[in-house]
């Protein structure tokens, strides 16, 4: 090649790199001042009286909220006050998890918190309207991690009391479903769900007293329909392979009389 | 052996060109065969890795879609990402770090050719040892048991409990069997740059190339060995009732998660650095000048290699640290942008007022350029550590480090094939060919890696195999299975390239590109020996010395 057309050699400059170390560092200091306020404000803050405490547990591939101070469990569908600037009422979360590592993630509502075993996390939610909010779990749990979805319902106050006051309930009895009650607690289904009122006290599934309170089924892998119940019950790999609750090969009437029951845990 | 040969009436003793050859290359203890066979077997595991990502993203393609099982897809892209890093990235960079420090230096092999060549088969047969896992375990469904536990392995996933077979024991023996291959490269390089430097080649006067293979292999040094001991760990909790991450017994997985991350997180720059070697060989001659502010291209190296090796955290922004560690962390992350950017800088100030050439190499130097800007930017907002509660574990994380990984390290390396392809072979990659190969892939890539981010600002998280419908992610999901098939395509038009160029090239000489550094003194591709008569070095470009007697570098150094 042609030496006389190599552009000129040049090798560096020592004003230029010092401008653009210095720019660049002075972007930094700024940028990160910024962030650790935020980080301060938000990881810092102050847990307001007025706060609810939920206490939520990943299960593979399940949620479980418990609230201590109200007394209630419930499975998948978290209800929470809406707040407002002049009576806030933030949502104060207790993250804990029975077995792998998961993560709490509503986008709307905050950002994501890892459930970790052995090792309890907390998060607050301070939502300024209602409505339902879609999450689901962010951190890889295994087989399911895809379909343990999460639902938050931020209710007006009214909503809210009286959805506390319903949850609070021991479960509905119904003559017409002991027939479904008796497959129930003969089968192994008792030995993994609650259903309060009753001999029912597993704890390894989600807790079923109010299940027809919850919109879905299966960690909103379905929706909450008599079809999809009963399909759910039949074989649940069908909605959700790999979930760790068993088919319990249940005759065609036994399989309906559980239907039926569990229809009537309003 | 000839004198006892027996001659049989009648029989031709077959001379065995092919078993030979073979046998050659099997126990060849040449740094640059073995370099060769590191990128060979990389582009076999890149093909392999390939396909997993097709299935990932058939998969993905529509909400509700049944391509594939949860547990296949999940055991997919465990193995696309092991696979990615460990045996595609990583033995390339080796094999062009094997290939060219030597030559570079002037040197006539690395300082421990027998340990290359052990390193070399160690870290392969940990690649076969890792695919044997789909035949050789007791998985379910009688198809094998690949690893299912995604490419970090987070307690306690990976712990008997979880992980009852022995897929997860094939995932750690890999790592081990490889890191240790890993660690002996890191230990050559580091000892071939510091003993076996031609004269005149003092340590300010070595390519960059050298250079940043030598902060490289330093950190891989230190970002390997805890790997591997996390690795013996969770052997000893598996098979000796150890319980460092057993979280049932009382260990505890976020210890699994900073030995993790402390090799994680300098393993990317472990990658990025060589590639931000092959920017720094190749932009300056396309440019036609040298490179611009050499001394802070090393300082800012150096002190990359310094500073990531405490930003390991910001992988960890969502387990509940606290609020003086999440700082700590958002500083050093953010703070390791300054010496990326003075390189990016500095790029940039060596084509200022160059006489760009743009061919392939460049072309895709240039796109690595965009690409790593880009993906820096969106390593700055995640940085901050409030956005990135938003973010991590999310597509847009995915997008990110896709970002990193596709469009800076593998666009650095497409560069670096067409840049020293003539050197290793002695032909001429096709430039037409090449052209396809660039076009297609920065349009596939574009299309797979830009509409990647929105899904995950919208909310999906990543390692899902499957996802709701109406939640808006549908029509993206698409668009970005075509980018994948499209670079599926370009990847295909690059094998094709190498296939043909091998056998039809045009002759390529001693110095296709008009370049300065050493190996294009020799001749392509090199003999044995590399150099019949070591050289002697006056400057940091010693063929622009040779090439212009009356304005050598050596004048101003």
């Amino acid at each position: 090649m042609d030496s006389g057309r190599e552009p000129a050699q040049v090798y560096g400059s020592m004003q230029i790199e010092l401008a653009w170390t210095i720019i660049p560092t002075l972007i930094v200091v700024v940028l990160f001042l910024a962030t650790a306020r935020v980080i301060h404000a938000i990881q810092d803050a102050p847990k307001p009286a007025g706060a609810l405490d939920v206490i939520a547990i990943g299960h593979q591939y399940w949620w479980e909220f418990r609230y201590p101070k109200l007394g209630i469990v419930t499975a998948n569908e978290l209800h929470i006050p809406v707040s407002d600037p002049g009576h806030p009422r933030p949502t104060f979360l207790q993250l804990l998890s029975a077995d792998t590592d998961h993560s709490f993630w509503v986008p709307q509502l905050a950002g994501k918190t890892d459930l970790i075993p052995n090792h309890p996390n907390r998060m607050w939610m301070d939502p300024q309207r209602t409505g339902v909010f879609l999450g689901q779990c962010a951190q890889y749990c295994g087989t399911q991690h895809a379909k343990m979805l999460l639902r938050v319902s931020v209710d007006g106050p009214e909503d809210f009391a009286s959805w506390v006051h319903a949850q609070q309930k021991l479960a509905v009895e119904d003559a017409a479903a002991i027939a479904g009650r008796r497959v129930f607690e003969r089968n192994a289904c008792m030995n993994c769900h609650v259903v309060a009122g009753t001999p029912a006290d597993g704890r390894f599934g989600p807790d079923l007293t109010h299940l027809m309170s919850r919109a879905t089924i299966a960690a909103g892998a379905a929706e909450n329909t008599h079809k999809n119940l009963r399909l759910w019950i039949q074989d649940p790999s069908v909605i959700k392979p790999g979930s760790l609750m068993p088919a319990m090969k249940l005759s065609d009437a036994d399989l309906d009389a559980v239907v039926s029951y569990m229809e009537t845990l309003r | 052996m000839s004198s006892n040969a027996i001659t049989i009436p009648g029989a031709q003793i077959e001379a065995r060109p092919c078993v030979d050859e073979l046998h050659l290359w099997l126990t060849t203890v040449d740094h640059k065969r073995l370099g060769i066979l590191y990128i060979l077997s990389a582009l076999l595991f890149l093909v392999i890795g390939g396909v997993e990502a097709l299935v990932i993203r058939i998969q993905l393609m529509h909400s509700h879609n049944n391509f594939v099982s949860p547990e296949v897809f999940n055991r997919m892209f465990t193995m696309h990402g092991t696979t990615m890093i460990f045996f595609v990235a990583m033995p390339v960079l080796f094999g062009f770090a094997n290939y060219l420090v030597p030559l570079m230096i002037g040197a006539r092999d690395m300082a421990f050719p027998r340990l290359n060549a052990f390193s070399f088969w160690l870290s392969f047969l940990g690649g076969l040892l890792l695919y044997f896992s789909f035949l050789g375990g007791s998985g379910l469904y009688g198809a094998g048991s690949a690893p299912d536990v995604g490419w970090w392995s987070y307690a306690p996933l990976g712990a008997r409990a979880f992980s009852p077979g022995h897929s997860s024991d094939y995932w750690t023996l890999t790592l081990l069997v490889s890191g240790f291959g890993s660690i002996g490269t890191a230990i050559n390089i580091i000892a071939t740059i510091l003993c076996l430097r031609c004269p005149g080649m003092k340590i300010n006067r070595m390519p960059l190339l050298v250079w940043m293979n030598l902060v490289m292999a330093g950190m891989v040094l230190l970002a390997i060995t805890p790997l591997s001991a996390a690795q013996i760990m969770l052997l000893i909790d598996r098979y000796l009732g150890g319980h460092f991450f057993d979280t049932q017994a009382g260990g505890s997985a976020v210890l699994w998660m900073h030995f993790f991350w402390i090799f994680g997180h300098p393993e990317v720059y472990v990658l990025i650095i060589p590639c931000f070697a092959f920017m720094s060989e190749i932009i300056p001659v396309f440019s036609r000048k040298p490179i611009f502010g050499y001394p802070v291209m090393v300082a800012a190296t150096v002190c990359i290699g310094f500073v990531s090796m405490s930003v390991w955290a910001h992988h960890m922004f969502t387990i509940g640290m606290n609020s003086y560690a999440n700082s700590f962390f958002t500083l050093t992350t953010m703070a390791v942008g300054v010496p990326t950017g003075i390189k990016i800088f500095n790029w940039i100030g060596t084509m200022w007022g160059g006489r760009i050439q743009f061919k392939t190499p460049m072309l895709f130097s240039i796109g690595f350029l965009f690409q790593f800007l880009i993906a820096g930017l969106t390593g700055i907002m995640m940085a901050a550590s409030p956005f990135d509660w938003q973010l991590s574990l999310s597509y847009f994380v995915v997008a990110h480090f896709h970002y990193v990984i596709v469009g800076g390290i593998l666009f650095a390396l497409f560069a670096a094939f067409y840049y020293w392809y003539p050197k290793m072979t002695g032909r001429m990659l096709s430039e037409l060919l090449g052209k396809w190969h660039f076009w297609l892939f920065l349009i596939g890539f574009h299309l797979t890696f830009d509409v990647m981010h929105i899904p995950g600002v919208l909310g999906m998280p990543r390692r899902i195999y499957t996802y709701e419908p109406g939640r808006g992610w549908d029509t993206l999901n698409f668009i970005i299975t075509i980018g994948a098939f499209i670079q599926a395509l370009a990847i295909l038009v690059f094998v094709t390239n190498l296939v043909i160029s091998y056998l039809k090239g045009a002759q390529a000489g001693n110095d296709p590109w008009d370049a300065w550094t050493l190996e294009w003194s020799i001749g392509s591709p090199p003999p044995v020996y590399n150099f019949v008569t070591v050289p002697t070095v006056a400057s940091r470009r010693p063929l622009w010395d040779l090439k212009h007697p009356e304005d050598p570098d050596s004048r101003y150094e």
